[in-house]
């Protein structure tokens, strides 16, 4: 073939595709998202584009028009927010996964340890990611002030801009201790130790992580399909294997 | 002004800004020097060093900072060992980033200022038997101080805009590391424009009139800055 035609080729290949899905999502979920997109791809010949940020970054990007089909964020109360805005398609707004919130030091941990481990010498820094912006930032403030331990703690705390920026801090050892999604820690890819102390449940309030399809989304097959494809027995399986619950 | 508007972001950039630009000005006027003089062979690499943070990505320099600072880093560490301190997520830490972000825009002009020294004066200063630190002062500064405080307005202004390097490092610490770039940026996240109008106005009219002033100030001394 002439280069001329491969060019035209490689610059019609999306156009040839089946169909794209635009999906943001929150940073919790990236990696599962990144075990979800290969199956859902080979399912339905779609395919998925992902942006992954902070809840509170993408729905204000989102308010400004940005051009995802679906929003997977790590609250209900920005889809919500979105949905009162009249930015989502009608009865469109479903809870996908409900987060469980870890302390993670990527290093072994004993298990019995529970809320010690914040007593441990060594610990320079906490990482959390933005309350203002990343909803497990915030359970990690509420779990935190809940145990009495914020305002003993607030010297030591820094912030990641969500929390993959956490799991980074913690990694490259600039963090000892960080407040992270359990799908980050049981990750296939997280090559340091996956030991972690799963936080009580009662200490903050529950991560519901609820989806949008966006109106921008309405003649969008593939992203109907997407959103199908999550609410399926399938993808709950493997979103709980990855460490949520399920609704 | 929201009543809740919180200035320290800005008063901590400044801080970061003036350490930086005076740490700069003592460190660049050697290295500027050697790099105005020199016939070495190493002076283009030198050279290209300096300028690296000129087209690098903030991200890079940010990545390679955050394990070159961070506790088990080639300067974290016997950091951390003297001072029992960590670099990242410090004003310290912030200071070493900016000495870098910053470096190619006091070190060029600074260099360009000393490659335009008329050499007379130097040599009879010399002939004079005047020691080195004198000469400097007398001779060198008066000529290339154009060059000094474009270097100065370049880093403080340069330094004051500092953003992606300390949304890397920094942690994001309020009156430790939360600067006013990173301060607007979550104004912004949170949608409170209020806030972020403010101080972004705040960071333009500021930057404008320090500009305004040196150009103003370089017309009547009839030399050109910048």
């Amino acid at each position: 073939m002439k280069l001329p035609v491969l060019l035209l080729l490689w610059f019609a290949s999306p156009l040839l595709h089946a169909g794209e899905v635009k999906v943001a999502v929150a940073a919790n979920f990236l990696n599962t998202l990144h075990i979800l997109a290969p199956v859902f791809e080979k399912n339905t010949g779609h395919h998925l584009l992902i942006s992954a940020g902070s809840t509170g970054k993408l729905y204000a990007q989102l308010h400004n028009g940005a051009p995802y089909d679906v929003f997977l964020a790590a609250d209900d109360k920005h889809p919500a927010l979105l949905e009162k805005e009249g930015l989502v398609m009608p009865g469109r707004r479903i809870t996908y996964a409900v987060g469980r919130l870890v302390v993670w030091s990527g290093r072994s941990m004993p298990s019995q340890e529970g809320a010690q481990i914040f007593q441990q010498s060594g610990i320079r820094h906490i990482a959390i990611a933005n309350p203002a912006t990343a909803p497990y930032g915030r359970a990690a403030y509420q779990a935190l002030n809940t145990m009495g331990l914020w305002h003993i703690l607030k010297p030591r705390i820094v912030q990641g801009d969500d929390v993959g920026q956490v799991f980074q801090f913690v990694a490259s050892a600039n963090a000892q201790l960080g407040f992270l999604a359990l799908a980050q820690v049981l990750n296939p890819k997280n090559t340091f130790s996956r030991d972690y102390w799963l936080v009580p449940e009662d200490l903050y309030d529950p991560i519901v992580q609820d989806m949008v399809l966006l109106k921008k989304a309405e003649n969008n097959s593939a992203a109907y399909a997407f959103v199908v494809f999550m609410q399926a027995a399938q993808a709950r399986t493997l979103i709980q294997q990855a460490g949520y619950k399920v609704k | 002004m929201p009543t809740e508007l919180d200035l320290a972001p800005l008063w901590l950039s400044l801080q970061l800004a003036s350490v930086t630009t005076v740490l700069l000005l003592l460190f660049a006027t050697p290295l500027a020097w050697w790099l105005a003089n020199t016939r070495a062979r190493g002076r283009a690499v030198i050279e290209a060093m300096v300028a690296l943070p000129l087209v690098l990505p903030p991200t890079v320099l940010g990545f390679y900072l955050l394990l070159v600072l961070g506790p088990h880093g080639a300067l974290g560490a016997p950091w951390l060992q003297l001072t029992d301190t960590t670099l990242t997520f410090t004003f310290t830490g912030l200071v070493i980033a900016s000495l870098l972000y910053s470096l190619p825009f006091v070190v060029q002009p600074l260099q360009n200022a000393f490659e335009a020294l008329d050499r007379k004066p130097l040599e009879a200063a010399w002939c004079l038997r005047a020691s080195p630190l004198d000469s400097f002062f007398s001779v060198v500064l008066p000529q290339a101080m154009r060059g000094y405080l474009t270097a100065a307005v370049l880093g403080f202004t340069h330094t004051l805009g500092e953003f992606g390097v300390v949304l890397m490092v920094g942690g994001n610490i309020p009156g430790e590391t939360r600067v006013i770039s990173i301060a607007i940026y979550d104004h912004v996240e949170t949608l409170d424009y209020a806030s972020a109008h403010w101080l972004a106005g705040i960071l333009l009219v500021f930057t404008f009139i320090v500009l305004l002033v040196v150009y103003a100030l370089d017309r009547h001394a009839r030399v050109r800055v910048i």
